[in-house]
């Protein structure tokens, strides 16, 4: 198996919020934190565009370079997760990841920071799988249940892929094909300003 | 007896110098998800502790529920 990946399908998502309540709801996320949401460009414009973010669980990860306790960990499936009784909070991994996938609670005393959380790919954490322990800390291990990312499976429109990285691939490169468009929407143009990008192909 | 007390007396003036392990320990380990849960709400028809079992199940459920394609076609 390759590495599991998250991929969101532009063309299809109607910025519901079906897998950010999906996920708050299937982990029992606490009010202020939000392991996934929906990120939409020209909004309220004619055309515009809506994706679903969360940890992309990247191969080369930012925030488990600058991890300063080391509280990191990827899993054989290229699930990036971490343990909780490691993590002293500091942030670092807040300001290296690109997507704002690290969480910080602030219900405490004072609003003082809590322990990171982020999206752990429904795959729990370095707790005993489907123990009361992980799910408190991390949420439902859902892998280890034989299924995929709640978001995912509860995405009305199929926007959202989660699985196999081969897999999700083929999937969306099948929906490009059919349908002749959709590839371009988001990339490396859209993140550093391309004036084409989330235009119709075409449009100047 | 003189050169026991000189090496008792080093060996416990030396003992000072050591130094516990100040390394961070990093995160715990974590059992693979193809272990399963144990749990009731387990999805049927994969077996826990079968690796490729494990991973047709993922592929079916990717297949069965993301590519329309596959259905519709």
């Amino acid at each position: 198996m390759a590495r599991m990946k998250f991929v969101c399908d532009a063309e299809r998502c109607i910025e519901c919020n079906g897998c950010v309540t999906a996920c708050k709801n299937e982990h029992e996320v606490p009010w202020g934190v939000n392991r996934r949401r929906v990120v939409t460009l020209n909004d309220g414009v004619p055309g515009e565009k809506s994706i679903s973010v969360a940890c992309m669980h990247c191969s080369d990860a930012p925030c488990m370079a600058v991890c300063p306790v080391n509280c990191f960990y990827r899993t054989d499936e290229g699930v990036v997760l971490h343990d909780k009784d490691v993590c002293i909070g500091c942030g670092y991994c807040s300001y290296a990841c690109p997507f704002g996938a690290p969480q910080f609670p602030s219900q405490g005393t004072f609003g003082v920071r809590g322990k990171m959380d982020k999206c752990t790919f429904c795959a729990g954490g370095p707790e005993d799988n489907g123990s009361q322990a992980e799910f408190e800390k991390y949420g439902r291990n859902r892998l280890a249940e034989g299924k995929l990312p709640a978001c995912a499976e509860m995405c009305s429109t199929k926007a959202l892929l989660a699985g196999d990285g081969d897999m999700v691939a083929d999937i969306f490169r099948n929906r490009v094909v059919t349908r002749g468009k959709g590839a371009e929407v988001w990339g490396w143009g859209t993140a550093y300003g391309s004036r084409q990008a989330g235009k119709p192909a075409g449009a100047k | 007896m003189k050169k026991t007390l000189i090496i008792a007396f080093a060996a416990i003036a030396l003992s000072a110098c050591g130094e516990k392990p100040q390394g961070m320990g990093g995160a715990k380990q974590d059992a693979a998800p193809q272990t399963g849960t144990g749990k009731a709400y387990m999805a049927s028809g994969w077996k826990a502790g079968d690796k490729t079992s494990w991973e047709s199940q993922l592929k079916a459920r990717a297949q069965g529920s993301q590519n329309e394609y596959n259905r519709i076609n």
